[in-house]
């Protein structure tokens, strides 16, 4: 279990930077964590303090009951043994073999040759690059040096996994690929992931909890799906309504469009969660609501760790007494309704 | 009576006394891979030095980096033949002579290091401070760093500093020579220049050319070999 308690951290310089402001956060053991937060939100800033890279000015970070203040030296050095991490650049040794790459870490804590060579050829055939333990990195793609990368930061059985924008360097199908290495980890080996990202739909994809950081202090925080269905703050609007309508500039060109071609109608959106995205509530709807007609405006179905979660545009042609009605119906059915347009 | 001024000056063959040529050879050789291994040896330290106390918030460190920047900004700009001179009593004091190849050494070594030096701290600052992070997040130590990050990652970088080093540490083991330190130098100053005899200049030139050639060769090849950062 991870316990931020209070934790902010000031750079002194020319101009004090206050980088990470009385961040509280628990995360607990087997979970994958996402922090999500714009340029400059602190996120860097605070993951470093988890291992030790960077001190909090205050506040503790507690890891499984050590207080990483608390360790100097060798200890700290041990500790930080016991976790991975991985970053945006991959920061890989360019001298070294896939391989050698992998039994870096191992080198480190003095493992046994023979010891190091087999334990690295399994975690890479574990990361899905078995056949290229002898290319150099500047051989490989972008994804294949972020799983080498991977492999490096599970060598020394990790309790922890910090990942620091590991994905964002990579192209979409790549950036799917390392999410569900990631998700495939936390599951079989049942390691604790810390996920930073500015991309929202990084966290969509594996994370359980999350956070979202803004001027270096957490705005919200609580389950993935939760905060999808019901964002707070605005900052967490923004990020949740990038996600779910990738094209909402183009919704917007839509409704007017349609708007002025049916002066008529209204418009709502309606959210879908979980087993209700599965149902048939909308056909049913227009069963009992014959006289209504209907356009589909846009759409979308987005899969999270805990179901789906789905948005649909409407735009409601009839009587306003029918349309109103159709309306409960719909809140009956517990679908979330929101009206964009009036009449 | 063969002219000693022209053009034909040069091709006199006849003069040339291949025993002694290959015996100065041999000291040019000797002068520069004994000097040039104690180059690199000290200059990786200095160069260490120089990275390590980079802005660091030891008082201590700013006191070493402030020093070892010193030391190697002022052997920098000396010229040559002036450390030479200046050196002359320490040299004496060092290795008992100031002639000959061994006489040589000192002011050689204190010449280059610092110059080999700065690029070494140049190449270690080449190296992308994520992969050093990367280290460290593994629970690195200092001394690990030094040896299985900072050294393999920037050993392209060594090799041509060192290489570049080893040309100009021929260079000066040819001005060396010309104030008694032996080697090719001394045999085209005193043989060639002062006995007027044009072609054993040539042929002393010529033989530093090949030495050159097959110091540049050498550390070319490897180089190539040792740098995986681009695939060919
Ligand atoms: N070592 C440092 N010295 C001074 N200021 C720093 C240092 N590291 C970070 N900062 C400052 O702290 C703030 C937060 O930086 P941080 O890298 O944590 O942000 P981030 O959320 O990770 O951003 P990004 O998404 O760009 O990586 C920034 O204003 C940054 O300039
Ligand atoms: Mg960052």
């Amino acid at each position: 279990m991870i316990d931020i308690k209070g934790v902010s951290k000031v750079f002194k310089g020319k101009k004090e930077i206050t980088a990470v402001e009385d961040v509280n956060l628990q995360i607990n053991d087997g979970e994958i964590y996402g922090i999500v937060g714009y340029s400059g939100a602190g996120k860097s800033t605070l993951v470093r303090m988890f291992n030790g890279l960077e001190t909090p000015t205050t506040g503790t970070v507690t890891i499984n009951d050590t207080v990483m203040s608390d360790l100097h030296g060798k200890e700290l050095r041990e500790k930080r043994q016991k976790m991975g991490m991985i970053f945006q650049y991959f920061n890989l040794l360019w001298s070294r073999t896939v391989l050698q790459n992998v039994t870096f870490p191992l080198e480190l804590t003095h493992v046994a040759k023979e010891e190091r060579q087999a334990k690295a050829e399994k975690l890479i055939e574990t990361v899905g690059l078995k056949g290229r333990e002898n290319a150099y990195p500047s051989e490989l793609s972008g994804g294949q040096q972020q799983r080498v990368a991977i492999a490096r930061a599970l060598a020394n059985d990790p309790e922890l996994l910090l990942s620091d924008e590991a994905t964002s360097g990579l192209d979409p199908k790549t950036t799917d690929e390392v999410l569900e290495l990631l998700l495939k980890i936390n599951r079989e080996l049942n390691i604790t992931i810390i996920v930073i990202t500015h991309e929202m739909h990084v966290i969509r994809k594996i994370c359980d909890r999350m956070a979202v950081m803004d001027a270096g202090r957490v705005v919200e925080e609580g389950s993935v799906f939760d905060i999808f269905r019901h964002p707070q703050k605005e900052i967490t609007k923004q990020f949740v309504s990038e996600e779910e309508t990738p094209q909402l500039s183009d919704t917007n060109v839509v409704i007017k469009e349609l708007l002025k071609q049916v002066p008529t109608g209204k418009i709502i959106k309606l959210t879908f969660h979980g087993d209700q995205a599965k149902l048939p509530i909308i056909s049913e709807m227009l069963r009992q609501f014959p006289e209504i007609d209907l356009n589909i405006v846009d759409g979308s179905i987005h899969q999270t760790q805990e179901g789906s979660i789905g948005t649909l545009y409407l735009q409601l042609l009839g009587d306003g007494q029918e349309i109103v009605d159709a309306q409960d119906y719909l809140h009956k059915m517990r679908v979330e309704t929101e009206v964009i347009r009036g009449e | 009576m063969s002219s000693t001024t022209g053009f034909s000056s040069y091709f006199h063959f006849s003069q040339v006394d291949w025993a002694s040529m290959w015996s100065a050879t041999g000291e040019t050789i000797w002068m520069t891979v004994f000097s040039l291994v104690l180059v690199a040896i000290i200059g990786i330290l200095l160069g260490l030095l120089l990275f390590e106390t980079t802005d660091s918030h030891s008082l201590w460190a700013r006191l070493l980096h402030w020093l070892a920047a010193v030391f190697v900004n002022v052997f920098r700009s000396i010229p040559f033949i002036i450390l030479i001179v200046l050196l002359l009593p320490i040299t004496k004091n060092l290795v008992g002579t100031i002639i000959g190849p061994k006489a040589a050494l000192p002011s050689l070594i204190i010449s280059a290091a610092p110059f080999y030096a700065r690029m070494v701290e140049l190449a270690f600052h080449e190296i992308d401070h994520g992969v050093i992070e990367a280290a460290e997040s593994m629970g690195a130590t200092n001394t690990q760093i030094i040896f299985k990050v900072l050294l393999p990652e920037s050993s392209p970088a060594l090799v041509s500093g060192i290489t570049v080093t080893g040309i100009s540490l021929i260079g000066y083991t040819a001005m060396a020579g010309v104030i008694g330190a032996g080697g090719l130098g001394n045999l085209a100053y005193l043989d060639g220049f002062q006995a007027s005899n044009n072609t054993i200049t040539l042929v002393a030139t010529i033989v530093i050319l090949i030495i050159v050639f097959i110091f540049q060769t050498i550390g070319d090849l490897t180089v190539r070999r040792i740098d995986k950062r681009i695939t060919r």
